[in-house]
């Protein structure tokens, strides 16, 4: 099968890999730049737990053709600490005990991630309304929301780990 | 949402001097979870990694007149196609680790399937979607059977025999009986004289624990003639314990990794994932993994089974329950799985939180042409909560009694004798019933307000029924309470119903005469009748019979224990 050679930019670090035709972003990124964090969970777009952030804006990797992001930004769960300096969000999920058994927790990060970018100081229906594409089994989403309001209310502030 | 602690109720049966429980304290994997480091079974990457995909029956009832694996083993990638003959020992059923029923499951269907989906073939591929391609190649030449999809039709005479070890489609317990027998009073003699019989009926459907991690499991050899396996299994040692069966391996052999499980909720407990991932490295040299996709786990995943129950209750104008009677069948789905232990459980729950004299269950575990159904979350005893529940409210309205007022009169108290011939320790169903009255505003008497479960309950209501009727009703004969015990061939049963031949009742497949793994990698697969050798575990000599569930023996003392907490003895209070 046909080989294509794609250069994106991946957590700030430049990547060159060979995608197959029709190669999905998901298995790209777990398989040939060994980046795990993106989740399998349908494979049909449903569940979220393969969510990435592409040029900014939050993406179902399993859906991304890998060809479609040459040339542009990746950026994952494994770029958001900074060495032992967890994000906010991050940080909010621990001591909200928004995770359980951690599956769905990736892409509910990386929707977060694209929410307060572009809206620092999202009301709770926008909170709901950004994760409505990440299904999680486990927590019953409450504490998962409480987490992404008070990350936005830290103001993205870090600590050292 | 902030959890209220209701500390005032029972206080005095607390210390609250323990260091941990009552305190927050942050989950030991979180920092893995957020960081995106949890290390789940499919995070483990192998060079040269194979797919296991499997072709799967259409049918929901069907014979296997030959599978022709030849197209796709030519087609680009595959490297083996694995059918029922290349699986050593291609019997079990779950708990024959407890030898608890019969073996009764095979891994890959050899001459019959009995459920949409179940795997007929194993196509191993260097790519997922070769495998995928390969397995739309497999040739199967069915022939359809009769199927019968509800429980009620599937135990009629005449109807499409389901399992070959349970030719009457009934799970048979202990060895004796095609249900399990709950008897306790005299249900019937109470019905004659009760002011009032309300009946109802009541139906679950399967529930798909649908985790967002699919079942899956990567098997690899590893360093002294070891197999390792990565899986998403909830229970690590049934799931070893399946896999050293089915494969006929020593457990020494096979290095079990697991305890990351991306959601479980009962759907993991049972996945044949492990095996099928190791036979297909035994049979390669390669490491190999099969996965559920989305489409598998709702279709072929192992739901919570359906339930249907018949409740008959006989209640006096005054709001007393003097008797309860239960007809509840489960669908098993095709096979046992842990269809027969959730009686059990469910059996042992009966009648609910509730002090009534008469009780009577008789619960059937049967055995359909729709997916095998196991564990989730409280199974066995959710379902028939929902039954007993809605009956309540049933009997409520038929005498004209508030919901609330009839659960807090009938509930049961300290000391109370139930149903299994345990004494009632720690109940707390009066004051869950005034909590949640006070939480929605539900006015309630001055007597269902000033109730409490350390009153009112022990002294006569301590005491076994004087008479118990009892009955052989659906005694079978000819079985074995497991498959260890039993030795041979199961007999045809006799007694309930008409005893039916199986339509294709398969002996069971010959196992391989060499271990796979001597094998070259490229092997085609042989269609040459191999020496017969016995299963490894029909050797095996005869154990004694598990201890039954025989409940203690009527009359002993309520034994005093020291301060503890038991989640089956229910112990708590001094």
């Amino acid at each position: 099968m046909a080989q294509k050679p794609i250069r994106f930019t991946h957590n700030g670090a430049e990547r060159a890999v060979f995608v197959e035709e029709g190669a999905n972003l998901l298995d790209v990124l777990r398989r040939g730049v060994g980046d795990l964090t993106p989740k399998y969970g349908c494979g049909q777009g449903t569940c979220g737990a393969c969510t990435v952030i592409v040029d900014g804006a939050p993406r179902l990797s399993c859906l991304t053709l890998a060809e479609t992001v040459d040339g542009g930004r990746v950026d994952t769960v494994a770029g958001l600490a900074e060495g032992n300096r967890l994000s906010a969000l991050q940080e909010a999920f621990m001591s909200h005990f928004a995770a359980q058994c951690g599956y769905c927790t990736d892409g509910m990060l990386m929707s977060a991630t694209a929410l307060l970018k572009d809206n620092p100081r999202p009301t709770r229906e926008e909170v709901v309304e950004a994760i409505s594409g990440n299904l999680c089994r486990c927590t019953g989403y409450e504490a998962i929301i409480e987490a992404i309001l008070t990350a936005a209310g830290s103001g993205g502030a870090r600590r050292a780990g | 949402m902030a959890i209220e602690f209701r500390k005032d109720l029972f206080a005095d049966e607390r210390d609250d001097d323990l260091n941990e429980i009552g305190k927050p304290t942050q989950r030991q994997d979180m920092l893995g979870h957020v960081t995106g480091r949890s290390p789940f079974y499919d995070d483990h990457l192998f060079d040269g990694l194979c797919h296991i995909r499997c072709a799967r029956s259409p049918h929901h009832h069907a014979r296997i007149r030959r599978v022709d694996t030849s197209a796709a083993e030519r087609m680009p990638g595959v490297r083996r196609v694995i059918t029922a003959r290349d699986v050593p020992h291609n019997l079990n059923t779950l708990l024959s680790l407890l030898d608890f029923g019969l073996d009764d499951e095979e891994l890959i269907a050899s001459e019959r399937v009995a459920y949409k989906g179940e795997p007929v073939a194993a196509v191993i591929a260097d790519t997922e979607r070769q495998a995928r391609e390969a397995c739309r190649a497999v040739r199967v030449d069915w022939e359809a059977l009769p199927h019968v999809l509800d429980v009620e039709e599937a135990i009629k005479p005449g109807a499409p025999a389901v399992n070959p070890a349970y030719p009457g489609n009934l799970f048979v317990y202990h060895g004796k009986y095609d249900h399990q027998k709950l008897r306790y009073g005299d249900v019937e003699a109470a019905l004659r004289t009760a002011d009032h019989v309300v009946t109802g009926r009541y139906q679950m459907s399967p529930i798909e624990q649908a985790p967002i991690e699919t079942c899956g499991a990567i098997a690899a050899p590893e360093t002294n003639d070891r197999f390792v396996c990565y899986t998403s299994t909830q229970a690590l040692f049934f799931s070893l314990g399946t896999a050293v069966k089915l494969l006929d391996v020593s457990s020494a052999r096979l290095h079990f990794i697991g305890g990351t499980v991306g959601g479980g909720f009962g759907g993991k407990v049972d996945s044949l994932h492990e095996p099928m991932a190791i036979l297909g490295t035994m049979l390669t040299g390669r490491p190999c993994k099969y996965m559920f996709d989305r489409e598998e786990e709702m279709q072929v995943g192992a739901p919570r089974g359906a339930e249907r129950w018949y409740l008959t209750d006989g209640v006096m104008n005054d709001g007393r329950i003097v008797a309860r009677k239960f007809v509840g069948y489960f669908d098993a789905g095709a096979t046992t799985r842990l269809s027969s232990y959730a009686i059990i459980k469910g059996v042992g729950h009966l009648p609910g939180p509730y002090t009534i004299p008469n009780v009577y269950a008789d619960v059937y575990c049967v055995f359909t042409n729709r997916t095998p159904a196991t564990a989730m979350r409280g199974f066995g005893v959710t379902g028939v909560d929902f039954a007993i529940e809605s009956h309540m409210d049933e009997v409520a309205d038929t005498i004209g009694m508030d919901p609330i007022e009839l659960r807090i009169l009938n509930a049961y108290r300290d000391g109370d004798m139930k149903a299994h011939r345990r004494l009632a320790k720690n109940t707390a169903l009066v004051e869950c019933c005034q909590v949640a009255a006070g939480k929605a505003g539900w006015g309630l008497s001055q007597a269902a307000r000033a109730a409490s479960s350390l009153t009112g309950g022990g002294g006569a209501r301590a005491e076994l029924p004087a008479f118990t009727a009892t009955d052989e009703h659906g005694r079978v004969a000819g079985f074995s309470s497991g498959s260890y015990a039993q030795g041979g061939r199961p007999a045809e049963p006799t007694g309930r119903g008409d005893p039916r031949p199986a339509p294709g009742s398969a002996p069971r497949p010959e196992p391989r005469h060499e271990p796979p793994r001597h094998e070259p990698p490229r092997h085609e697969p042989s269609r040459t009748p191999e020496p017969r050798r016995e299963p490894a575990y029909a050797g095996a000599p005869p154990r004694p019979e598990p201890p039954s569930p025989a409940p203690p023996a009527p009359g002993e003392p309520p034994r005093r224990a020291p301060t503890r907490f038991s989640s089956i003895s229910g112990l708590r209070r001094r």
